[in-house]
């Protein structure tokens, strides 16, 4: 296969992925209004963590967009 | 093709070109002042003149710039104070200026045309790095060889160590990596995108009118995705101070 080729197909693939990364914000939000929900006293409280949790779940997508971003342009 | 090529926001050139050395020689140094770092001091301009112009002039009953300036302060002293705890509290002057840096590189990269700092790795690798070896340097000068402790939880069986001492070095030297990555590839994805999206804008809108028509989408994209942008320059700078006064609370409290 030519070496340019499967660096895209290589690259696509890393974009998959942001599926797990989808996955993980959308339960952090989901938890956190069903939490909010039961309890709306305390949810202003929890918006930090909130941030904080959907932060540092997005940066393992952004960890597989990084993988395809070498794939194209350094390896 | 360099109008909608995503990558071209990121081209560092210079402005007033410092070579020294020899290049034939090997030992060549490029010292040019370049557009990154003409944004970097355009940011700790700014941020100097907000701090200055919001402590001036203090009054009981605050100016706007001054509830701005303490607002700001409190935020970042709650912040460390609930994670790092009332000894944290000495880093302060610390963990201000990286958030106010991270956090101004980042909205004034949102300007069109404005050159971002924080989209390149090297600036917040050595930024990650910086925090790392302070937490390295005063968690050694403060506990000595205690500091180790950190790598050994409290309560966990003898036999279960062998596998959890690694593990904590391997998250621990991971740290830095991730902090300047998150950074990094947020600010650096969410330009692309926006660069890519108003891309779509200019090449349909050369189809005509039917392209016109259909450039509409795009555009109502690229502001929305401008939008989220402002929220992911704020929250990533949040994100960046918290993470930092959490690693300097190990650096003061190291025993789990």
């Amino acid at each position: 296969m030519d070496v340019e080729a499967a660096k895209m197909i290589g690259a696509g693939i890393a974009t998959l992925g942001m599926a797990g990364a989808a996955l993980g914000v959308s339960n952090i939000f989901a938890n956190f209004l069903s939490g909010a929900l039961r309890n709306p006293s305390a949810a202003p409280s929890q918006t930090g963590n909130l941030i904080f949790g959907m932060a540092m779940t997005e940066a393992l997508g952004i960890f597989s967009f990084l993988v395809a971003l070498i794939l194209l342009f350094v390896a | 093709m360099a109008g909608t090529d995503p990558i071209h926001q990121f081209v560092i050139y210079d402005i007033f070109p410092i070579h020294l050395g020899d290049e034939a020689a090997g030992s060549a140094l490029n010292l040019s002042f370049t557009n990154s770092a003409l944004f970097m001091v355009a940011t700790v301009a700014v941020l100097t003149a907000f701090m200055v112009l919001s402590a001036s002039r203090s009054s009981l009953v605050p100016s706007r710039f001054q509830l701005a300036g303490e607002l700001s302060y409190s935020f970042v002293a709650n912040m460390l104070r609930s994670s790092a705890g009332k000894e944290g509290m000495k880093f302060f002057p610390f963990v201000f200026s990286l958030f106010g840096f991270v956090l101004v590189a980042n909205l004034l990269g949102m300007f069109p045309y404005f050159f971002t700092v924080t989209s390149h790795i090297i600036v917040t690798a050595a930024l990650a790095l910086l925090v790392i070896s302070v937490v390295i340097l005063y968690g050694f000068f403060r506990h000595g060889f205690k500091f180790l402790k950190l790598f050994v939880p409290a309560g966990v069986p003898a036999y279960v160590l062998p596998i959890v001492v690694p593990i904590e070095i391997i998250s621990f030297l991971s740290r830095p990596i991730s902090l300047s990555v998150r950074l990094f590839g947020n600010i650096l994805a969410g330009h692309i995108t926006l660069k890519v999206f108003s891309g779509f804008v200019v090449s349909l809108g050369a189809l005509g009118a039917l392209g016109w028509l259909g450039a509409v989408l795009p555009l109502i994209m690229t502001v929305a995705i401008t939008a989220l942008e402002l929220l992911v320059a704020v929250v990533q700078a949040y994100v960046f101070a918290v993470l930092t006064s959490m690693y300097l609370n190990d650096a003061v409290h190291p025993s789990h």
